[in-house]
């Protein structure tokens, strides 16, 4: 709460400086990490969705492929795999940074200096953050869902790519769009967040920041099955 | 900055039955029964042993952390001072940390710059002009795209000086600015507080409030004003050098023999 009235607040304050270290941290949170999820999304490919493809073929179920992909792919696995690579890429390395500069007291002169250490060291990451799971998680899907294309026709799976792509499209709705967007930016809010908490809420010494980060990491982890289950729900009732 | 500034003379810091706790354990008291006046344009030295409470005591002065009790006043103005709307208020308060305490991840011309870029004190250009001119003053433009780590002590602090005069502070807190210095920048710093105390021209020839603390009183004769003593959890005021030494005893063995 803090976080988002620290944003809407300042959203006009110091913005030659705040701006660029937003897209910054997008591009750390973000683009830097797509050759990871990248190589991410052709193992998921390989094996989850190629296998699945094939599997489904020989018992003759491949008219639930686009149901079995958007569920399992689009809504679950996906968005999940590209926080928890997120959390363990960058939101380590924020517990680290923001905790050794906390015991170091550079937060403190932040403070001396008028300068807010929740606008300047919280609010970036965040938006980063919420922006880089988001834009990754896309990129890890239509990986993922062209590598198990191509798995399966490795198998000689009698599948044409027309008709793979059909029934994906046929499977996802205008809610599944929606949904992921919001999703996928609750998870990186909050692991931005949470992160963030353990790295500057406390006074730390420098050799309480590795507890620090370990509690970080599993408070997130949580954090993100929580979120997760309750859009369970949501499309569920929906 | 958009508050007039004050007569010299008139009170700076007004502190009465201040008590002062840890930064990192506010549940611990450090010192208390602190009843202490700055007056605009002082040159105080505040002494005391390693532990005695010196850092905690400038950081609630500089307004990081509120009094553990009484009374603390900046130009006239309850402290600390929270409220955005009267940050222009606190930042007429400058403080200098022990180690500089810069920014790890920025350069030099990265840390003294951030102030201004991030209040808008400036234009971004002026900002740039700003900061060369601090960095030429204090002999640090030739560190200016290093990062801490690869500078030694004597020049961090240098740049931690830097970084809080770049918003113009009426009033400058310096803690243990001598601790850990090769001897020639001892003796830049004193020549420089003292320029500073009497009106240096990166603050327009407008003197400065200095409050200085410091484990060795010997180095500050002739040139601090007021001294004083932070031991056993109290505020000793001694007054000038002259009666400071007057007073010499078991409250001065420490930091004067």
């Amino acid at each position: 709460m803090i976080t988002l009235g620290v944003i809407l607040r300042k959203i006009r304050t110091a913005r030659h400086l705040i701006w660029p270290l937003i897209f910054q941290q997008t591009a750390r949170a973000g683009s830097r990490l797509l050759p990871m999820f990248l190589f991410l999304a052709v193992a998921l490919g390989l094996l989850v969705i190629g296998q699945t493809v094939s599997w489904l073929t020989r018992v003759g179920a491949i008219n639930f492929l686009g149901t079995i992909m958007v569920i399992v792919v689009v809504r679950e696995l996906g968005p999940l795999l590209a926080a928890f690579l997120v959390l363990a890429r960058i939101g380590t390395a924020n517990v680290i940074e923001l905790g050794t500069a906390r015991a170091r007291g550079e937060v403190e002169a932040l403070e001396a200096l008028g300068v807010d250490p929740v606008h300047y060291l919280v609010v970036p990451r965040v938006i980063g953050m919420a922006v880089g799971v988001s834009a990754l998680t896309v990129y890890l899907i239509l990986g993922a869902l062209v590598s198990g294309y191509l798995w399966a026709f490795v198998q000689d799976v009698p599948l044409r790519p027309g008709e793979y792509f059909r029934q994906l499209a046929g499977a996802l709705s205008g809610l599944d769009f929606a949904l992921l967007a919001v999703k996928t930016s609750a998870f990186g809010f909050i692991i931005a967040i949470v992160t963030c908490y353990h790295g500057l809420a406390q006074p730390l010494r420098l050799e309480e920041v590795s507890a620090a980060t370990v509690r970080a990491v599993a408070q997130s982890v949580v954090a993100c099955v929580l979120i997760d289950a309750l859009f369970i729900i949501i499309y569920l009732a929906v | 900055m958009d508050v007039p500034p004050t007569k010299p003379g008139a009170a700076a810091i007004e502190m009465q039955a201040v008590a002062v706790s840890a930064m990192r354990d506010q549940s611990i008291q450090v010192a208390e029964g602190i009843n202490w006046t700055v007056a605009a344009g002082d040159y105080w030295v505040v002494a005391g042993l390693q532990g005695a409470g010196k850092s905690d005591f400038l950081m609630m002065t500089a307004g990081l952390m509120p009094p553990a009790q009484g009374s603390y006043r900046l130009f006239g103005e309850e402290m600390p001072i929270f409220d955005e709307a009267r940050l222009n208020h606190r930042l007429r308060l400058g403080l200098v940390f022990d180690g500089g305490q810069l920014l790890n991840h920025l350069t030099v011309w990265e840390n003294v710059a951030l102030p201004l870029l991030y209040h808008e004190s400036f234009a971004e250009t002026e900002a740039h002009k700003e900061v060369q001119k601090l960095l030429v003053a204090l002999e640090l433009a030739p560190w200016a795209e290093s990062t801490s780590g690869t500078m030694s002590r004597n020049w961090q602090k240098r740049v931690g000086l830097a970084r809080a005069l770049a918003l113009q502070p009426e009033v400058l807190l310096v803690d243990t600015p001598l601790t850990g210095l090769d001897l020639p920048h001892v003796n830049w710093w004193l020549a420089l507080l003292d320029q500073l105390s009497k009106g240096h021209p990166l603050l327009q020839g407008r003197p400065v409030t200095l409050v200085v603390t410091a484990a060795d009183l010997r180095p500050w004769k002739g040139r601090a004003k007021q001294f004083a003593v932070l031991k056993n959890r109290r505020l000793a005021v001694l007054g000038t050098w002259e009666q400071a030494e007057a007073a010499k005893g078991e409250l001065l063995d420490e930091v004067y023999e």
